[in-house]
Formats: C-alpha cells, sequence, structure tokens
C-alpha cells in the first residue's frame, strides 16, 4: 500500500513538474503540453488502479489551486472552462491506457503501449474533450471535434513517444513498471 | 509553493469554503439556465466588479487567469458573425467568461488550508465505502512537496544536457524524470513503511518512529 501511495503520489507530482520544466516542447513545434504524455505514462507505467488515482490526485491538487497545469493554470475555473472535457476524461483515460497495457501481454511492450495509449489518450479522452468542449461552446459534437483535430497530429506523437518511454522504462526499473509487474509490492 | 490563492486579504477570505461552494454553484446554474443577453452582460460586469473591489493588484491576478479563454472567444465571435447570430455568441462568450471568472474568484480568495478542510469534510461520504481519507491528504501533502523537488530535478537535467549538446532537450528528459520520480517513490514508501506504515485498521496515518 505503501508502494502505491507513494508511485501514485510522484507520478502525480511528475505530471506537475512536466510544466514546471520552462523547455518542454515537442518536435516539429507542434503546440503541445508535455502534461498529456504524462497522462498516457501513469496508465502505462503504473497501470489501471494507480495510474487513474495518480491521475486523480493530480487534479484534486489542480481544483484547491495550484497552478500545475501548463501555463501555471489551475483552479476551480479551468473546470468552468471549454477545456473540462479532457481534465474529466484523464483519469479515464489512463485507466484504459493502463487496463490495456495490463491486459495485452506477449506483444511488444512499446507496441502495446502506443496502442494503448492512442485509445486510451487520444480516442477516449478526445470523446470527453469533445463533448464538454460541445457543452460549453454550444457546439454541435461535430463542430466541437473540429477545433480540436489540429491537435492529433501532436498526440500521436506523444503515444508513440509513450510507448517507447515504458519500454525504455521496463528495461531501466523493471520491477516498477507495475501494469506489467505481477506483485503489489 | 506557489499557490492561486491571492495575497491580496479580502473579506472572502474569511467565508467558509463551503458557503463559497455552494454560492458558486448556484451562480453557475442561474447563468446556465438564463440566456438574455442582458442578464449576461450585467452577469459579467457583475463579476468584473468583484474582481476589482479589492483593487488593482487582485484584478489584474484575476484578469491573467481568464486570458487562456482568448482563444475561445476570437473563434465564437468570428463563428457567430458569420452565421450572423451574434447576440447569441456574445451571450455563449458572457457566459463562459463569468462561470470562469467566478470559479476563480473563489480560487483566489480561499487558501490552500481552507481547501485542504473542504476536501476533507467533502470526502467523508466516501469513507463509508471503504476510501481512507487520511490517505488522500497524506497522497496530497507528498505530491504538494515532490512536484517543486521534481521540477528541479528536470531543471538539473536539462542543464546537463544543455552543457553538452547544442540544442535544447525536449522528450529526452521524461525518461531520465520518471526514473527519478520511481526512485524518489521507492524511498518514500520505504521510509513510510519504517515508520510504521500506512495501517489501515487505525488511523490511516503513518506513526513517526521513536528517535529517543
Amino acid at each position: 500500500m505503501e508502494r502505491s501511495l507513494a508511485l501514485s503520489a510522484l507520478f502525480a507530482a511528475r505530471i506537475a513538474a512536466l510544466f514546471l520544466i520552462p523547455s518542454f516542447t515537442l518536435a516539429f513545434g507542434v503546440p503541445v503540453t508535455a502534461q498529456t504524455l504524462g497522462v498516457m505514462l501513469c496508465g502505462t507505467v503504473l497501470g489501471a488502479k494507480r495510474g487513474t488515482l495518480a491521475v486523480l490526485l493530480f487534479l484534486v491538487l489542480v481544483a484547491i489551486g495550484l497552478p500545475f497545469l501548463a501555463g501555471g493554470r489551475g483552479g476551480l475555473g479551468v473546470f468552468a472552462g471549454p477545456t473540462v472535457g479532457f481534465l474529466v476524461g484523464w483519469p479515464v483515460a489512463a485507466f484504459v491506457t493502463g487496463l490495456i497495457v495490463e491486459r495485452w501481454r506477449g506483444a511488444n511492450l512499446a507496441v502495446v503501449a502506443t496502442v494503448a495509449s492512442i485509445i486510451g489518450g487520444i480516442i477516449v479522452l478526445y470523446a470527453f474533450g469533445i463533448v464538454g468542449m460541445s457543452v460549453i461552446l454550444e457546439r454541435t459534437l461535430l463542430e466541437a471535434a473540429g477545433l480540436v483535430t489540429a491537435f492529433i497530429p501532436g498526440d500521436i506523437i506523444k503515444a508513440v513517444l509513450a510507448g517507447l518511454l515504458t519500454a525504455a522504462l521496463f528495461k531501466a526499473r523493471p520491477a516498477s513498471v507495475l501494469s506489467r509487474a505481477s506483485s503489489d509490492g | 509553493m506557489l499557490c492561486l490563492t491571492s495575497p491580496v486579504e479580502t473579506s472572502a477570505h474569511r467565508w467558509r469554503p463551503g458557503i463559497k461552494f455552494a454560492l458558486l454553484c448556484a451562480a453557475t446554474f442561474v447563468l446556465l439556465a438564463i440566456d438574455s443577453l442582458v442578464f449576461q452582460v450585467a452577469a459579467f460586469l457583475g463579476c468584473l466588479l468583484l474582481f476589482a473591489l479589492p483593487g488593482r493588484t487582485f484584478f489584474l491576478a484575476g484578469m491573467r487567469a481568464l486570458k487562456p479563454l482568448w482563444p475561445f472567444v476570437v473563434i465564437l465571435i468570428v463563428w457567430h458573425g458569420i452565421t450572423q447570430d451574434m447576440a447569441d455568441g456574445l451571450a455563449i462568450v458572457l457566459r463562459l467568461m463569468t462561470a470562469v471568472g467566478l470559479a476563480t474568484l473563489v480560487t483566489m480568495t480561499t487558501r490552500l488550508s481552507d481547501m485542504m478542510d473542504f476536501v476533507r469534510w467533502a470526502l467523508q461520504p466516501l469513507a463509508r465505502f471503504g476510501l481512507q481519507t487520511r490517505l488522500v491528504e497524506l497522497g496530497i501533502a507528498l505530491v504538494i512537496r515532490f512536484t517543486p523537488a521534481l521540477a528541479a530535478q528536470g531543471r538539473q537535467l536539462a542543464q546537463s544536457w544543455r552543457a553538452r549538446a547544442h540544442q535544447k532537450p525536449r522528450w529526452q528528459l521524461i525518461l531520465p524524470l520518471t526514473v527519478a520520480a520511481i526512485d524518489d517513490a521507492e524511498q518514500v514508501a520505504q521510509a513510510l513503511r519504517a515508520r510504521g506504515g500506512l495501517m489501515p485498521h487505525n488511523s490511516g496515518v503513518p506513526t513517526p518512529a521513536r528517535t529517543d
């Protein structure tokens, strides 16, 4: 239990730290934050349950007023804004991503984690994000989807990175990739 | 730790967070229920007035929090300009800015400790379903403690990268940062166990180790 809590808390801190590092931009000038990548990694590394807990913990801290989102945003205001669907979708995205990595064994971890990140961190997450944007901005779902498609290429790059990083992490710290570990510890 | 609570003391800082949350929920509900442009203009002006009352510093900090909404404001205005129903567009924009503004007001006038008290109170019903609220509190404390530590490690890694390469580091730092997070987590877990563990059967918080 101590290990689960510590890993969830440290991964939540890492999602926050990803924005605190000023020079964090992805290749090709894609205007994206590394935080969605952090969410994908919560799922691929910690697994469904602990990954979800880490993301929930992060969101509680954002809600109580810590400026942990990209651009120093935070507080209750972000939960009233147009991107609320993405925030609500983060824990679900981490859960789905983690669940796929936990269940789909036998294939190359980099491939599994990439596919899991695409399904959880893009398809599931955008479903929430688009519904949220559609409600707040009073657009149809199709119109809301049109507003966010520009970010999908960047997120595909992040999903591939999440896959490669998970595989590399499995080499560096195999026991700590809990989505593939058999025991709690 | 940097927090979004305003250092400019207002009378709302002394209100109980529960009251502010209830008012925020009620205000958001009313904003969603009424479509009239006149009402939305009045509500937005009222919100601006609330930001202006404590003074210039408070007002500017509040406006900074609304700044990320501008891309959406521009998109909506252009959209409704094309479809020629500007009144609808303005009502949506004003409702969005007022809702975010009021929520930001609650954040700016509530101290982190008061927020934590509120979270503790809000989690109480979940304790009946087996959630150990003290574990959540410990988790929150750990994140607050370790975010600056990990950020510092990240900056150090970035400096090391710059010392050896021409280009700025990008995604390359995520792996060492994640390894650092895992190593820190393992040490924290050991420290928690060394202090008696989390012990779900009693208080749920680690007992400090005796040093005498």
